[in-house]
């Protein structure tokens, strides 16, 4: 046990509060309900102090002849201010520090750094991608003016500039706050952004032939408080304010980074980091960030379809899921295999291990995706939810070990029928023609693939933003997907696919909400006893004791 | 980019200077270098930056900082005048015309900044600069590392002739 | 081109440049060991480096650099004993314009700055010093280079000095154009291999957190030499030169619209500012009167001929009354200027006479911190030259009605809110200027371009 933290009493525009040692004067203005604009501080990265805007008074007790603070009537401290404002981002409180927020000084401070930082800003708002969550824009409501005084001609400085694959930069935005150079050199450590020139003509750059190409690129672009850096994906695509935001997390690898959709009419626009410091600070990868255009590709499957003479035919919800419920009664045990996806959700992975118990079969597995882990974000393991699926016994500790011995069964023809889950098959090696010598292959997907063209019954799936449910990262947080944007045609949600398999198998079982299902897992799994979705939270939930060197699950192929 | 061995000597002596950083060494080096090729090219920003262990972007950020680092070639002759306001004072903006004249460097517009201007045969290349430091003796100009004071109009055809 | 040999002003008191345009003198350690140099040194070796640190507070020396914070205060920060090593740097990035003085001394006397140097480092315990010269000083940084072999050959620097026990390096570090390196962390962050960005006070003050965040002293030229002569003559002995608070003496350096403008020394408040003019630098010129100093370098705010001044003076029977005086009668000291509203900086003085247009001289100035803004905060960066564009606009015929009050709006909104002293230096020019000669600027407006510095050529 540590000791307990020391309060420092600070005055904060005439009302003294505690705060605990070590908090930042913005923060502790923020903590008491007074937020100071600024744009280079970032409570993620160091303080340089530039940009001015979060000038404030700032004052330290009066000392008598003693040393010792004068006390006022009230019994507190008397303030001696410091003539010159002081900014507040960079200092550390101290006891018996005094801080005026909106003072006349305070205000004409601010009004005097929005004045600089615009004189030189092209009003190009209209065609800006930052228009609309700009900080820019925003203290001006407070701290600008209608008119400009600059009668000058601004500063010309280069501007589209690809600083990489997947960042744009406007130099004329940029107000040389030197977030992004910190984030490069503190956080993703790829040293590659810096200001050249001086004055008034400094511009961002990287080195010629250097480019800024790291995997963690776009977070900058998040952290730019202006229009300067840009998404490359998300450039002129859509304005921010038609966005429809949704909290959910990346479902690219098992470190499920918070994440927020942005939709507008079921159309999926970006995704950007949320913040989370039991799992991803503030960032995420640039992969995880722009793995989503697959959720709006034209070829994702829509109908529910049927193997017939002729080829697959479009046929309603309930006559495949009576085809697939009719094949999978024709074989029990062990001539029936499910290969499941550790992509999957909680609740539907644990419906379907009712569905591999009620089959029978000991063949069931999940396929493993293994990659380089890096030293920040990013896990070796790209499932992002392999846990869930070894806490529903759908896999073993070495998830995909049973996969050899389930592919050699359907090349030999031991095993007849599977149900493939988001999984194609090919992907574990098996043939076109391995797949064409099974009697029954019931598929639930998204896109096209072998697997699904060679489906004697298809189901057509929700993608991650499609859907609620839940799943456990890495570090066995369980953490909450959320239903951002509505399938395709008559996709359906996932789960309830499976529950409709299920009774197919064993009639009625009383599910009719995903919240239902939950309920089960909760009242059965002892790690999750007593939670709900909405006890989750946005921010999750810790199943178990997070140890200092948590490592990837171990993994076969 | 060849980095003669006695040049290279020198930079690991002058390395030395700084047992704490060798990051220290970034300024020092990039003189020694511009002294022996005239200039800084973007080759000799990388040698500079993986000499010392630095990323090249650290070493662009000291080039495009301080004036008297150039990443192209000035002439034969650099010549800096002072532009600040004792020199100006003393006709330092007429000495400047003076020696564009002379020089025939067109000056046609030596904005706020601007490079350094060179003259059509690259003999002499010319620079408005800030204070050099002798404000009392104005107008002050410098000739390569040479610095002359109280500078009239009628000297720079001579001073010129010093420097072929 | 004049080289001209300058002699001393009968008035003068030349102590840091005794020896300065000396008939005979040169500047190699022979010369100067013969005049009795680093004889101060061995002195100081019998003396404990706390002894030295009190001398030098007894003495009262404040910064010749520009701000005039007391030296031995400045050395106090230094906790004897520390963990971390100590280093000292000597400021000689002379940058501010009007200010020529660090010149004569690298290039005449360079052992007395070195000697002032062993002493300094002595006496808070640096082991490694450095001398961060400007760029535009090579001659300068050649000559101190040899005069630090010398030294070094001579036992000065090196292992266990003179027997003492005690190790000092001392190398010189050129800078390359960069006004912004004269400002102590900005010069820190220079040497450190980064852009010259001046850190933020608090945390990084350097004595505490200087050059790789271990204590540091950073002293300018002048300030270092007079260390030697403080350990000579004892503090205070030292202090009675001068005035209270304002000892010792002070390197003037004179430009501008003055018959003899050069450098002369003199001790601090020994004479007015009209006694500067018209008894040492032969008055002004023919025809002319005087209408403007700017006492302490450029950024120093201007002083109108025009103006009267309230000053607190000592009177007869030892009491202070507050008297009021004309320009000329102010005297050269840290506390007068101060007190009439400008500083003595960095002992720069710049003289106009009354052909000068002061739309003009503020520009020129204007254009200076505009290109030596370091554009690292918001104000500095982008006040600095939108104030140069105005002034230049109003210069060249385009100047409109409100100008001048943007002029002062803009430098109100730079002054004080800024990272370092820079915010100040670019903004006290406009501050001034157009309070003291407003007519001038208002008269700009919808008037024809003017060109040049002179309102009658």
């Amino acid at each position: 046990m540590s000791a307990p933290t020391e309060l420092l009493n600070v005055q904060i525009d005439g009302v003294w509060y505690q705060f605990k040692k070590g908090t930042r004067v913005i923060e502790a203005c923020a903590q008491a309900g007074k937020f100071i604009p600024h744009y280079c501080y970032h409570p993620k990265l160091s303080s340089p102090g530039n940009c001015r805007m979060c000038l404030i008074e700032m004052g330290m007790p009066k000392t008598g002849p003693d040393r010792k603070p004068e006390l006022g009537a009230d019994g507190k401290p008397v303030i001696s201010w410091i003539p010159r404002p002081q900014i507040s981002c960079a200092q550390d409180i101290t006891e018996g520090m005094g801080v005026r927020t909106d003072s006349s000084l305070v205000r004409e401070c601010r009004h005097g750094v929005m004045e600089f930082l615009l004189i030189n800003h092209p009003l190009d708002c209209p065609i800006c991608d930052q228009a609309g969550e700009c900080h820019l824009q925003e203290y001006s409501v407070e701290y600008g003016t209608a008119g400009s005084r600059f009668l000058e001609e601004k500063v010309k400085k280069p501007k589209r500039v690809e600083l990489g694959p997947r960042v744009t930069l406007d130099d004329e935005r940029c107000i040389l706050c030197s977030r992004c150079i910190r984030f490069m050199k503190e956080i993703a450590h790829d040293d590659v952004l810096g200001f050249a020139s001086r004055g008034s003509h400094t511009y961002l750059t990287a080195h010629p032939g250097k480019r800024l190409d790291s995997n963690y690129s776009l977070n900058t672009v998040d952290i730019c408080p202006v229009g300067a850096l840009t998404s490359t994906d998300f450039r002129f695509k859509m304005r921010v304010w038609f966005l429809k935001e949704t909290k959910s997390i990346c479902t690219s690898c098992a470190t499920g980074c918070n994440t927020i959709v942005g939709s507008r009419e079921n159309v999926i626009y970006r995704q950007t980091p949320r913040e989370n410091d039991a799992v991803n600070s503030a960032w995420m990868c640039d992969y995880g960030r722009l793995n989503i255009h697959y959720v709006n590709s034209p070829d994702r499957l829509k109908f529910p379809q049927v193997r017939e003479a002729q080829g697959l035919a479009n046929v309603s919800w309930k006559t495949a899921l009576a085809k697939a419920g009719e094949e999978l009664k024709q074989f029990q045990r062990n001539s029936v295999a499910v290969v499941a996806s550790a992509k999957m959700t909680n609740e539907e992975l644990w419906l379907t291990k009712k569905l591999i118990d009620s089959l029978g079969t000991v063949y069931h597995d999940v396929v493993p995706r293994a990659g380089q882990a890096d030293q920040l974000l990013m896990s070796a393991d790209r499932n992002p939810n392999t846990l869930g699926a070894q806490l529903f016994g759908i896999t073993s500790e070495y998830p995909g070990s049973k996969l050899r011995e389930m592919t050699e069964k359907i090349a030999s023809g031991e095993i007849r029928a599977v149900v493939a889950l988001g999984e194609d098959l090919t992907q574990i090696g098996l043939a076109e023609s391995d797949l064409k010598k099974l009697t029954a292959l019931i598929v639930v997907g998204i896109l096209p693939n072998e697997t699904t063209r060679n489906a004697s019954v298809l189901l057509p799936a929700c993608a991650f933003s499609e859907k609620r449910g839940t799943m456990i990262n890495i570090k066995g947080r369980l953490q909450r997907l959320n239903h951002a944007t509505l399938a395709p045609g008559e996709a359906r949600d996932d789960w309830e696919i499976i529950r409709d398999l299920l009774q197919q198998l064993t009639g009625s079982n009383g599910i009719y909400l995903i919240d239902d299902v939950f309920k089960e897992i909760a009242e059965t799994i002892p790690e999750m006893t007593g939670l709900s979705f909405g006890r989750i939270g946005d921010h999750g939930v810790q199943l178990v004791e997070e140890s200092e060197d948590a490592q990837p699950v171990a993994m076969t192929v | 980019m060849e980095i003669p061995a006695e040049l290279e000597a020198r930079i690991d002596q002058e390395i030395t200077h700084f047992p704490i950083s060798k990051r220290s060494a970034a300024l020092p080096l990039l003189h020694l270098i511009q002294e022996h090729f005239g200039y800084l090219e973007d080759e000799a920003i990388e040698w500079i930056a993986q000499k010392l262990g630095l990323q090249p972007i650290n070493i662009l950020e000291l080039v495009t900082f301080y004036p008297m680092l150039r990443r192209e070639p000035a002439g034969k002759h650099h010549i800096r005048v002072c532009r600040t306001l004792s020199c100006a004072m003393a006709g330092s903006y007429e000495l400047l015309d003076t020696f564009c004249k002379h020089a025939r460097i067109d000056r046609q517009h030596n904005g706020h900044g601007a490079h350094s201007l060179k003259s059509e045969d690259g003999k002499y290349s010319i620079e408005f600069v800030e204070c050099l430091a002798s404000c009392g003796f104005g107008p002050v100009c410098m000739i390569d590392d040479d610095f002359y004071e109280s500078v009239t109009q009628e000297e720079v055809p001579q001073l010129l002739e010093k420097y072929q | 081109m004049v080289s001209t040999i300058r002699t001393p002003h009968p008035r003068e008191k030349r102590i840091i440049f005794k020896n300065i345009d000396r008939p005979g003198w040169t500047n190699d350690i022979g010369c100067y060991l013969h005049d009795g140099g680093y004889e101060e040194l061995k002195k100081a070796f019998t003396m404990k480096p706390g002894q030295i640190v009190n001398e030098v507070k007894l003495s009262g020396l404040r910064g010749r650099g520009g701000a005039g914070f007391p030296c031995g205060v400045k050395w106090g920060f230094i906790r004897p004993g520390g963990t971390k090593p100590v280093y000292l740097i000597c400021n000689a990035d002379e940058s501010e314009p009007g200010t020529f003085k660090d010149r004569y001394i690298i290039h005449q006397d360079p052992h007395q700055l070195i000697e002032g140097m062993i002493i300094s480092c002595y006496a808070v315990n640096a082991q490694l010093a450095y001398i961060y010269i400007r760029g535009e000083f090579p001659e300068g940084a050649k000559i101190l280079e040899r005069a630090l072999a010398e030294a070094k050959e001579h036992g000065f620097l090196g292992k266990n000095i003179l027997g003492s026990g005690f190790d000092l390096e001392i190398y010189v570090f050129r800078g390359a154009g960069a006004y912004i390196c004269g400002e102590e962390t900005g010069l820190i962050e220079s040497m450190e291999g980064k852009r010259p960005y001046p850190r933020i006070k608090p945390p990084y003050f350097p004595a505490a957190l200087g050059l790789y965040l271990c204590p540091t002293i950073v002293n300018n030229v002048e300030t270092l030499c007079n260390v030697k002569h403080i350990v000579r003559i004892g503090g205070a002995e030292y202090a009675k030169m001068g005035k209270p608070n304002n000892t010792g003496t002070r390197l003037l350096c004179v430009s501008g619209d003055v018959q003899k403008p050069g450098y002369y020394e003199f001790e601090v408040g020994a004479i007015t500012i009209g006694e500067l003019i018209n008894d040492i630098c032969g008055g002004m010129k023919p025809g002319r009167t005087l209408k403007a100093v700017i006492p302490g370098g450029s950024s120093a705010k201007v002083m109108s001929a025009k103006d009267r001044y309230k000053l607190k003076t000592k009177q007869p029977d030892g009491t202070m009354a507050e008297t009021e005086m004309g320009l000329e009668d102010i005297p050269i000291d840290f506390d007068s200027l101060a007190a009439a509203g400008s500083m003595a900086g960095s002992g720069g003085v710049i003289v106009m006479d009354d052909s000068r247009d002061m739309v003009w001289a503020l520009n020129n100035i204007n254009e200076f911190y505009a290109h030596e803004s370091c554009g690292q905060c918001t104000p500095c960066r982008e006040g600095s030259l939108w104030m140069k564009k105005i002034t230049g606009r109003m210069l060249h015929g385009g100047g409109v009605e409100q100008d001048t009050d943007t002029l002062k709006s803009v430098a109100d909104n730079i002054a004080g809110r800024t990272i370092c002293a820079f915010g100040e230096a670019c903004a006290w020019p406009t501050q001034s200027f157009v309070a003291k000669f407003r007519d001038e600027f208002m008269g700009t407006a919808h008037k024809k371009g003017n060109g040049n510095g002179s309102t009658n050529s």
